[in-house]
């Protein structure tokens, strides 16, 4: 296992002043590594910002995919034929990299996933569903994705239990004070963003983390939008569960990867039956694989294991502290200059950002901000970004957000300035 | 290949600048329908007077982009005196021309100044925007309550 410095608990702009930042020339490099960038949308050279909605995939990952089809395609764990131990050394590897990627003790502790909301509903049906009752309560924060709070209303609702949610500050971070009065004996789950994808706040996961583990509470991080911008040690943040999709971090769709304690794992229920996850079946009685395999009904996406494996070593080489590094830089300057625009309003002001900026432009709906910037190549979000309880506590009803990747550049920045001004020409 | 000024024609720009008919009636006796775009966060409620299948009176109120901002300042406008059937035909027609169905020469006549918004058919995306203000109204005439979505 390589080296890893911990960045569990971010001290002010720490993500910005870690290990050296990439330079220019690496993320050219970097960048004849996709082969999207290619491409011209509308007559002009692709500008993607759009990296919280999904990241684009180097050749590596694109080969990888296309490499396991053309030449070790076969079912795994069962098969007796070369094809299907390829195939499973293959898979098997793809979750020991995961392993190593998350700081986890064991590949036994990473269950993949269809992503990252398939790995928060699995952690609320199998763990906290047979657990809770009324009177029992869970915690959230404001921050939260749709994928973080509605399998927990869910939940809720089959159990009796009740949904407590930490409120943010006029800057989007959690109110720390609210967040440990929340905490009682009655918190049986404590569930929160790493990074937040609507806002960019990133939490300090390893004091909330240990917070709610003096309450007792069992405590899921939603990771989904943390992986691809900073170093993950799930040893250090001290959580049970731990959540990241592959799409996210420059993989296929279709994979993620759950983090569990392995105690945990192996208490709960199983969450979906089926084939691979069981060790004999009859029909009076069905028992249980070992873990992680209990949680793996059915056949795995096992190209997407492939592909994701190339993204976690194509994310190693580039080393993630770097990325943080560069990307702090590109976010100063979009903020900086997006606030110095004439009714611009920056969403999300937290003292520690990484990964989007959110913003609002005075009288123009963020659906015309991004058309503009989409007639000029570049590619934004315009929304409520899966989170409507963030939109509703900032008073608006969508916000246009530029989200970034290691792969952006400052010509990137300087085309999205230019595309926000356009739109302020045109419609005010 | 479409361009920007396809979509954003001169006539939307303004409209969304200055709409029409903007603000509400005293409810009752108007007749009101409340549309909503989750997707976007468009908001439009649509305040109708109508005797006699005629509409005398109409404003709209909410919150959204341009092109339904425009689409739906430009609709009170064309709707005024006309009846229930008058105005279901007239958004059959503007329901072709932003999907693309029919073409803006052929629209023209009928669709009068709706026509400037032959744009949104390159852009389907924007086919919600536009056509948010027409589902509301069609609710109100029909006086359901429950609210419209573009879903």
């Amino acid at each position: 296992m390589t080296t890893r410095v911990a960045h569990a608990d971010a001290q002010p702009n720490a993500i910005r002043s870690a290990d050296t930042s990439l330079n220019r020339t690496e993320v050219e490099s970097i960048r004849r590594e996709y082969p999207i960038f290619c491409r011209h949308i509308r007559g002009k050279p692709l500008v993607y910002l759009d990296n919280a909605a999904t990241a684009q995939k180097p050749r590596s990952v694109i080969d990888a995919v296309s490499e396991h089809y053309a030449n070790r395609n076969a079912n795994v764990h069962r098969g007796v034929h070369l094809l299907s131990q390829e195939a499973t050394q293959a898979y098997e590897a793809a979750r020991d990299a995961t392993a190593t990627f998350l700081g986890a003790e064991s590949a036994k502790e990473i269950v993949f996933v269809r992503g990252a909301t398939e790995a928060i509903n699995l952690v609320a049906q199998a763990c906290a569903r047979p657990m809770l009752s009324a009177g029992d309560e869970i915690l959230i924060t404001h921050l939260e994705h749709h994928s973080n709070i509605v399998p927990w209303q869910l939940v809720c609702k089959q159990t009796g239990a009740t949904l407590r949610v930490a409120p943010i500050d006029d800057t989007g971070a959690v109110n720390l004070e609210r967040f440990t009065s929340l905490l009682t004996d009655r918190t049986k789950i404590c569930a929160f963003a790493h990074i937040s994808n609507a806002l960019g706040t990133v939490n300090p996961v390893a004091k909330m983390t240990a917070l709610a583990k003096q309450a007792s509470a069992i405590v899921l991080i939603d990771g989904a939008q943390a992986a691809p911008h900073t170093p993950i040690d799930v040893q250090a943040i001290g959580c049970d569960f731990y959540t990241i999709t592959g799409h996210k971090c420059f993989g296929p769709t279709g994979i993620g990867a759950l983090f569990g304690k392995t105690d945990l794992l192996e208490s709960m229920a199983p969450y979906q039956g089926g084939g691979e996850m069981i060790a004999s079946v009859s029909f009076d009685k069905s028992t249980w694989n070992d873990i992680p395999h209990k949680f793996e009904a059915g056949t795995p996406n096992i190209a997407g294991a492939a592909g994701w494996h190339a993204a976690i070593e194509h994310l190693n080489t580039v080393g993630l502290s770097r990325i943080a590094a560069w990307e702090a830089g590109l976010i100063e300057n979009t903020t900086a200059r997006l606030a110095s625009l004439p009714g611009v309003r920056i969403i999300g002001t937290a003292t520690t950002k990484a990964a989007v900026v959110s913003f609002d432009v005075e009288s123009i709906h963020p659906h015309d901000v991004a058309a503009v910037l989409d007639n000029a190549g570049v590619a934004v979000r315009a929304g409520h970004h899966c989170a409507q309880p963030v939109m509703e506590r900032f008073g608006v009803a969508a916000t246009t957000r530029a989200s970034f990747a290691f792969y952006n550049t400052p010509a990137d920045v300087d085309a999205l300035i230019s595309g926000v001004e356009q739109a302020i020409a045109i419609f005010r | 290949m479409a361009e920007l000024a396809d979509l954003y024609h001169d006539l939307i720009i303004d409209h969304n600048k200055s709409p029409r008919n903007k603000g509400a009636l005293p409810s009752p006796p108007a007749r009101t329908a409340v549309g909503h775009n989750p997707l976007c966060g468009d908001k439009v409620v649509i305040y109708i007077n109508n005797e006699v299948d005629v509409i005398h009176d109409i404003m709209f109120d909410g919150v959204g982009c341009s092109i339904c901002t425009a689409s739906a300042s430009l609709m009170t406008d064309a709707v005024k005196g006309k009846t229930t059937s008058e105005i279901r035909n007239l958004f059959t027609s503007f329901h072709s021309l932003v999907t693309g169905e029919a073409d803006a020469a052929s629209a023209v006549d009928s669709l009068g100044k709706l026509a400037a918004f032959a744009g949104v058919s390159e852009y389907p995306v924007r086919v919600k925007c536009a056509s948010l203000p027409w589902h509301t109204l069609i609710a109100a005439l029909e006086r359901d309550h429950t609210a419209v979505t573009t879903e």
